[in-house]
């Protein structure tokens, strides 16, 4: 199976006092192994919120009314459904196999911890089996050679400690370390774990190319500028190694040559661990910069989906074509997009651009276009393209 | 090691807070040492009741053997106000170390939670917070009959919601910051969310408050006392001892002062007491919060 992750129906409904807002109708989506999709639109069009119901961080009073998000982990398994597993399942797998990068890095990270505590704690989280196994050989190590009489001394010390290893290796949530891991003095045994994800930690904070690293993991978010915080961030969320990343408009909040910098990292991670990435941003040369596909979605639902050269030499839906027109090039005048977003509460009927569109036609107003591939890899929802398909056309 | 460098430097940069540790230092030491500094007379049974020496009403100005007199009924003030230090620590520090752990649990329920929990909680606040925590507490000393151990519960009962409702208010805030969302996004259970990322983050205000709170609880539990409500007759009680003095504030006609030792010395320890952990309450501010420490 080529997909990564594939949506389908995916309905998403916030349940506020001024009514039902349809915040995601219908949405499908399929994300293919090693690609960088991008997500692209304007804002409040869901982008963020498809990205949520994925990792199912959707809170009162919005809810996934229906709906599945298929996802491939190991492409020898059959993919599971994120939205029909228990909370210990999805828990197992945020952070680990998926993993998100949110839009603003200084409130991302907690102030009260220091970077390199956030970043193990992600590892103390999902790689805890790792951390055992290397904290019993360290032990086993520093056993064997016992020579001087203060190693006999400490000797039933790390005795006990590897015991207290072996049962977290045996069951990870079995209960006599986790009480140990509570009572003050005593959870210094289970010290050695922390320190091997600080290193860990450390190692995966050079990785994303952060320099002198050791002393940034000792350092508090506010002491580190805008693109370093960002930096830790996508540590954070690449420790783990999963195999789908999210980044939610990593770039927004930083200047231009920071946010290429940014790019170039994204893009080498990527393609080290072989992982897929989905891509949100409003920022069309920023996805043209670095997504193989790109899909355009408008009020809630995805109106275009193409290769990233055929999107942008040959764009075929209104709104795409109007989005490309307003992005503001030197020396010409940008051509804003007529009329206004609709109002959630109160949806257009039928196709949601139909109001601002140019080509509208009596349809549109009447029925949802369907989603159909025109091209290969080229699809669009839009009652102007109804029954063509093979050759492009205008 | 860097912060607690850091927590020296705070401290020295804010004389203040240094006061009010001198002061809690001191009375500590009090509590401590008081067997030392006070020591029961010969033959005398229960430390903790206050010797007298006679049972005239009238009291007796500081003397050699009682260097601050001897109050209504001839108890001994100085033995008093020293050994009503610990009753002064028992009283504040059980009370607030009880209100925290409840008022933390309940609040973080409640806040992190919301929904009907929140509602069913809050409202529970609402109920206790209907009445002024004075009147509560009394109700409920009465009721229970009239002893220490009573005001305590019953100061526990009329200031957990206080503490209720601080916590959750904090932690709404805190709980929509991206950090949290993000924690979430890592796959932290709510226990590691709320204890690992939340409760760090909004605690301080309560913190604050505690301290500040063990201050104004000795003062609910002294006006208790005074109300003859508190501890037995006899025991070492601040307020009690300034209950005894209550008709000898105003001294004979011409010497309006006679019996200013009286009422003069408990209330002077309340009052260094309270101002003591208010002080620190500054202190453990600035110390403590580490958003303050941005510098």
């Amino acid at each position: 199976m080529n997909e990564l992750l594939t949506i389908r129906n995916l309905t998403v409904k916030f349940y506020t006092y001024d009514g039902v807002v349809q915040a995601l109708d219908n949405l499908d989506l399929d994300i293919k192994q090693k690609e960088t999709f991008g997500l692209v639109g304007e804002t409040g069009c869901g982008k963020t919120l498809t990205a949520l119901s994925i990792l199912r961080l959707i809170s009162p009073p919005g809810r996934i009314e229906s709906g599945s998000i298929y996802f491939n982990a190991d492409s020898g398994d059959k993919p599971i459904d994120l939205l029909a597993i228990g909370e210990e399942e999805i828990r197992a797998i945020r952070g680990s196999k998926i993993s998100m990068i949110f839009q603003e890095p200084s409130s991302a990270l907690n102030p009260v911890y220091t970077i390199g505590d956030q970043v193990s704690e992600v590892i103390l989280l999902h790689r805890r089996q790792e951390l055992v196994n290397k904290a019993i050989e360290a032990i086993n190590a520093s056993l064997a050679r016992r020579n001087s009489f203060v190693n006999t001394l400490a000797n039933p010390i790390r005795l006990a400690e590897r015991s207290l290893y072996q049962k977290i290796a045996q069951n990870p949530h079995s209960l006599w370390p986790r009480i140990v891991g509570r009572i003050p003095l005593v959870r210094r045994l289970l010290q050695r774990l922390k320190n091997e994800a600080k290193k860990m930690a450390i190692s995966m904070l050079k990785e994303v190319e952060i320099p002198d690293s050791e002393r940034v993991a000792r350092q508090y978010p506010h002491q580190l500028s805008g693109g370093m915080e960002q930096r830790a961030v996508i540590a954070m969320a690449l420790a783990c190694s999963p195999r789908f990343l999210i980044a939610d408009e990593p770039t927004t909040s930083l200047d231009v040559t920071i946010q290429d910098q940014i790019l170039e990292l994204l893009r080498r991670l990527k393609s080290e661990r072989e992982s897929s990435v989905l891509y949100i941003t409003h920022d069309l040369g920023v996805a043209a910069q670095i997504c193989d596909r790109i899909g355009v979605m408008y009020a809630g639902s995805l109106c275009e989906i193409a290769r990233v050269d055929d999107l942008y030499a040959n764009p075929l839906h209104p709104y795409t074509k109007a989005l490309l027109a307003a992005v503001p090039k030197p020396g010409e005048e940008p051509h804003a997009i007529g009329g206004i977003v609709p109002d959630p509460l109160n949806l257009p009927s039928g196709c949601r651009f139909h109001p601002r569109c140019s080509r509208a036609i009596g349809i549109c107003r009447e029925h949802i276009p369907p989603m159909h591939e025109l091209a290969p890899e080229h699809f669009i929802a839009c009652h102007n393209y109804q029954g063509e398909t093979g050759g492009s056309s205008c | 090691m860097t912060s607690l460098r850091y927590m020296l430097y705070q401290l020295r940069k804010n004389p203040l807070s240094i006061i009010g540790i001198v002061i809690i230092l001191t009375f500590i030491i009090i509590a401590i040492f008081a067997p030392i500094i006070a020591p029961p007379p010969e033959g005398h049974i229960d430390p903790y009741m206050i010797p007298r020496y006679g049972y005239s009403p009238i009291p007796k100005p500081p003397s050699e053997g009682h260097i601050f007199g001897t109050t209504e009924g001839q108890y001994d003030v100085f033995y008093g106000v020293i050994w009503g230090t610990r009753s002064a620590f028992r009283v504040g520090l059980i009370v607030i170390g009880t209100v925290l752990a409840i008022g933390i649990v309940l609040g973080s329920i409640a806040g992190y939670f919301g929904g009907v929990i929140d509602e069913i909680i809050m409202r529970i606040t609402d109920i206790f917070l209907a009445f002024p925590i004075l009147i509560l507490a009394m109700a409920i000393t009465v009721a229970l009959g009239p002893s220490l151990d009573n005001v305590i519960i019953a100061l526990i009962i009329a200031s957990w919601p206080a503490y209720a409702r601080l916590i959750r208010g904090d932690i709404l805030a805190v709980r929509e910051e991206d950090y949290v969302e993000a924690a979430r996004g890592m796959g932290g259970s709510h226990l590691r969310i709320i204890t690992r990322h939340i409760l760090p983050n909004s605690i301080y205000p309560t913190l604050v408050m505690a301290s500040l709170d063990i201050g104004a609880v000795v003062i609910t539990a002294a006006a208790l006392s005074f109300l003859g409500l508190g501890a037995p007759v006899g025991y070492v009680d601040w307020g009690q001892m300034i209950s005894w003095s209550r008709n000898w504030i105003v001294g004979p006609p011409g010497n309006p002062l006679a019996y200013w030792y009286t009422v003069t010395i408990p209330g002077l320890f309340i009052l260094f007491f309270v101002l003591g952990w208010n002080l620190l309450g500054d202190a453990f501010r600035d110390i403590l919060d580490p958003r303050l420490s941005r510098k």
